[in-house]
């Protein structure tokens, strides 16, 4: 009854269809083989630390473990939709609509899968946690970072010394990061070390990092935060022990110290603020931002607000 | 008097911003006076914007959707334009500017884009799907839509008059708090999502409703079509999520406008509080959008590939547990917040989980083609085209839900080709694919395939050549939401995502012509038989377009597929012994007032015209109690009156088959 006669002669727009289907994969395979010689040294992909190696290395097992359910649907999607064509090769059983075992096997080899990647990524979590430290025996550079209006600052406690939108450390020592935000929401990260994690003003986070070997590394927040957002990046440049003492040696010789009034003007918003080093750090800087928003007053007296326009 | 609203608001600050204030107000009037020169106020008035019927309901929706596709679609070719040439410069848009556009093509594309596309689809399609005259609440029905207006016309304001938002689609705190977003931009995000996202809490009840309680005779829940039965779970996550949202978003105001610590730090408020519950609703809603695309592309693959559906039973569990574990992940969009590692993986456990079920659904669909008759129309090309995708997107997915990866990746533009892989093929192919295959249910003649064929490989080739090089940038260390750049190695990147988009331009204008030619050869193409795919549910078996009233005599269902089996058994077009008079709704404008008033109060809300606030609320209290106290809402189509039509129907059917007999 009524029924539309289905085409039994070969259906031409099937195999238009399945030119055009190479033809693109073509095109994006040359894509995608040309973009990956430049992605050999993207900062994920080659990382420069045990923490973004270790990120990287459970990154490439699940995508590995996934291939296993990625590539027949590949196979299944071209295959079937080739062979069951209509007017194709392929047997036609209208009516066929179930079978247990295929049945169990899309839904245990997927959950076995995911059973796997789950034991990953239970350890993974655990071994990568930002909070924990890196290697418990050896002493590690503690530095202090508060992100501001568009920049961010680092205070050395021990060294006494501060400086904006460049944090220089030793390779192959521990780097243990506390991490506050003096305006909105921020997040911090170096791509090549490892990271990430936001910071929140009243809060802090903690970050622990390290760097095999010397060299420099793109740092930035990567939580939007407004106009200056796009420029506030930083330097973080890994150097040797000796290097590090002499850099802190002059940055001690900056001849500014950062006192509360001093830490008020540098923290008004300002864009792309050059590098700038503080000697004399208050004591107790890093916990005086922080506090400041966990009393009464809140951020409503903060000096943003009247300078930022809608 | 006027609040804040002063002469300032009118956007002379920028030639671009000028320029889209422009283009809307001169589109909305080149529309009035098409409209006006044609006369034709009065029978857009009383055929469509007050009517009730769930069809033309569901066509205003859709209507609604292109539309606001068009507008997110142009805030993404301005963002790719830019980040193409602004390395080193500031490009074409300064910050703040470039900031609102990527506020809005977020808002715009979830809220009022995708919400409308989807809930119009449900609207035209799933009454029909089960055997019913229209939904359970036909009244609210039209408030839904007109909430939705008045949300998308708030967006379409903001254009005009003031700014938007540039705190991104999510408004995170303390950024949009007053002390650092003072201006009108977040109050205009918040109302107009506020609004809308009432509608579509009231669609979600309307939907549940209808599935529940207006099946045919017959129908059981394991004989619901499978689209029915992601629309019943999608429509359960609107009403459970869509409220987390209003509450979370009324806080917001409550902080803006009052001063409340929700989410300032003093005073014990805290802004992680804002992004726990900004993702309780925002992770669900995922699966509201992408559910019934689910749905959608189960009905297209067994009728195209002419065949039973595999594994139905598997495909509604599926559904389900897609649904009920959808509450359970929404800390994995924020892992970075410095959870502990027990709290960060147990969410990334519970999102991996999600893939299972999702995975078991795609091998459903290729074991439905597998022994099929597969033709290629435009709708089995999208649903080819979305699997091969959406499995790179869960790829992808399941990576961001390791932790430890999702540090590196998050707020990349990693992240930002992930969803855009996700709910493209996920959600807006699902939807192409709808438009395509249900057309000719909506309007009586089937969409041109040529055209529709080559909107879907700019689509689909437009989507990865804009996408892949933002996997790429992801692990370059490229931000998301950056106005310009200071890395030469991404410029090329960039370049190659701006052609992706200017591709899936031109996949935009092959959908337009689409509907031009079709709409010029309509007599060409009418569909005579109301089934022209051979289709397998009941939407197929009333005439295209279907009369009022949908079904004249009520189906009987007897199996899953039922039209299918009605073809089958030769009993698809038995006429009825006698015809009854059939009730329906009366058409009310009183859903167009309330819209509207909702437009002025969130409006008024923006600028702070209290005056005016109140006024609008008690416009819409006011209709709430006449319509309230209205005693007819119904009418009476007489028993002859449905002959008449009916008869009509059954001439058509025996000429087209004699046409057919003849051809």
């Amino acid at each position: 009854m009524n029924r539309r006669a289905m085409p039994e002669r070969p259906d031409g727009s099937a195999v238009r269809f399945f030119l055009r289907a190479g033809g693109a994969a073509a095109v994006l395979a040359a894509v995608v083989v040309l973009t990956g010689c430049s992605l050999v040294s993207a900062p994920i992909l080659d990382p420069k630390g045990p923490v973004a190696l270790a990120e990287r290395n459970l990154l490439f097992t699940a995508v590995g473990l996934m291939l296993i359910v990625i590539i027949p649907v590949f196979v299944m999607a071209g295959v079937f939709a080739w062979r069951y064509r209509a007017g194709g090769p392929g047997k036609y059983a209208p009516d066929w609509a179930y079978s247990g075992l295929i049945d169990a096997a899309i839904w245990l080899v997927p959950a076995a899968i995911v059973v796997a990647l789950g034991v990953a990524l239970w350890q993974a979590t655990h071994a990568l946690d930002p909070y924990r430290q890196l290697d418990p025996t050896r002493e590690a550079l503690e530095v202090e970072v508060i992100a501001q209006d568009w920049k961010w600052l680092f205070i050395y406690p021990e060294q006494d010394i501060a400086s904006v939108n460049e944090l220089v450390f030793p390779a192959g020592k521990p780097l243990s990061l506390r991490i506050t935000s003096d305006t909105v929401m921020n997040s911090f990260f170096i791509p090549a070390l490892g990271g990430q994690i936001f910071a929140m003003a009243g809060m802090q986070t903690r970050l622990n990092l390290l760097a095999d070997a010397q060299g420099q590394f793109m740092g930035r927040n990567t939580q939007y935060s407004g106009d200056g957002f796009a420029d506030q990046h930083f330097t973080a440049i890994a150097v040797s022990e000796a290097d590090f003492e002499r850099w802190v040696a002059e940055a001690g010789q900056a001849g500014q110290g950062l006192d509360m009034d001093a830490y008020a003007a540098l923290a008004t918003p300002s864009i792309a603020h050059p590098v700038t080093y503080y000697s004399d750090v208050e004591e107790g800087l890093f916990d005086a931002v922080i506090a400041k928003y966990i009393q009464g007053e809140g951020h409503m007296a903060h000096a943003r607000s009247a300078s930022e326009g809608d | 008097m006027l609040g804040r609203l002063t002469l300032d608001a009118l956007p002379f600050y920028s030639w671009v911003a000028m320029g889209g204030a422009l283009v809307t107000v001169l589109g909305g009037l080149a529309i009035a006076l098409v409209i006006t020169m044609m006369g034709k106020w009065r029978y857009i008035w009383s055929e469509w914007l007050t009517s009730l019927d769930h069809k033309r309901i569901g066509i205003m929706y859709v209507m609604l959707a292109l539309v606001m596709l068009l507008r997110g679609f142009i805030d993404a070719l301005m963002m790719r334009a830019q980040q193409a040439v602004a390395l080193n410069s500031d490009g074409y848009l300064p910050p703040d500017h470039f900031d609102q556009i990527f506020s809005s093509h977020g808002t715009i594309m979830i809220f009022f884009m995708a919400m409308p596309f989807l809930t119009g689809l449900i609207n035209i399609i799933m009454p029909q799907q089960i055997g019913s005259r229209d939904v359970a609440f036909p009244f609210l029905n039209s408030v839904s839509l007109w909430l939705t207006a008045a949300g998308a016309g708030l967006m379409l304001v903001s254009l005009v008059i003031g700014k938007f938002s540039t705190a991104g689609w999510t408004g995170y705190p303390p950024y949009s708090g007053a002390a650092y977003s003072p201006g009108v931009g977040v109050d205009y995000w918040i109302w107009s999502i506020q609004v809308s996202g009432i509608g579509t809490t009231l669609s979600g009840i309307n939907f549940i409703v209808t599935i529940l309680k207006r099946r045919a005779p017959g129908m059981t829940f394991m004989r619901m079509p499978m689209f029915t039965w992601t629309v019943l779970c999608s429509s359960v996550l609107m009403i459970f999520a869509f409220p987390a949202l209003t509450v979370v978003v009324s806080m917001l105001a409550l902080d803006r406008i009052f001063g409340m610590h929700f989410f300032t730090n003093a005073d014990g408020g805290n802004m992680m509080n804002y992004v726990n519950l900004i993702w309780i609703w925002g992770h669900p809603e995922v699966y509201i959008l992408i559910l019934p695309a689910f749905g959608i592309f189960s009905e297209v693959v067994a009728t195209f590939s002419a065949k039973r559906l595999f594994g139905y039973p598997s495909l509604v569990y599926a559904t389900a547990v897609i649904a009920l574990l959808s509450f359970t992940v929404w800390l994995h969009h924020f892992f970075t917040m410095g959870a502990s590692a027990n709290v960060n993986a147990f969410f990334g456990v519970a999102t991996m989980v999600i893939a299972v079920p999702t995975g078991v659904k795609v091998f459903d669909w290729l074991m439905t083609m597998y022994r099929g008759r597969i033709t290629f129309h435009p709708s089995m090309k999208w649903t080819l085209g979305f699997m091969v995708t959406f499995v790179i997107g869960g790829m992808t997915g399941v990576l961001l839900a390791l932790p430890p990866a999702d540090y590196l990746m998050h707020n990349s533009t990693f992240l930002v080709a992930h969803f855009h892989n996700m709910l493209i093929p996920g959600a807006l192919f699902g939807y192409f694919a709808a438009y395509m295959y249900w057309f000719p249910k909506a309007f009586g003649f089937t969409l041109d395939a040529r055209w529709g064929t080559r909107a879907f490989w700019f689509w689909v080739v437009g989507f990865y050549i804009a996408f892949m090089p933002l996997y790429a940038l992801g692990f370059m260390g490229m931000s998301r939401r950056m106005e310009h750049y200071n890395i030469a190695e991404w410029q090329p990147f960039l370049v190659t995502a701006a052609v992706g988009a200017v591709l899936v331009l031109i996949g935009i204008v092959c959908l337009g012509m689409q509907l031009y030619v079709s709409i010029r050869d309509r007599d060409a193409n009418r569909d005579t038989t109301g089934d022209p795919w051979n289709g397998r549910t009941l939407e197929w078996l009333a005439a295209s377009p279907p009369p009022p009233y949908n079904f004249a005599v009520v189906p009987e269902v007897r199996s899953l597929d039922a039209f299918h089996e009605m073809k089958q058994r030769g009993e698809a077009y038995r006429r009825p012994e006698r015809y009854e008079d059939i009730e329906m709704p009366k058409n009310s404008g009183i859903g167009v007032v309330i819209g509207v008033a909702a437009g002025v109060f969130g409006f008024a809300m923006v600028w702070q015209i209290g005056w005016a606030a109140i006024g609008a609320g008690l416009v819409i209290l006011a209709a709430l109690v006449v319509r309230s106290s209205q005693e007819e809402t119904e009418t009476v189509m007489p028993a002859a009156e449905v002959k008449r039509i009916e008869d009509a129907r059954f001439a058509a059917l025996s000429a087209s088959r004699r046409e057919e007999v003849a051809a």
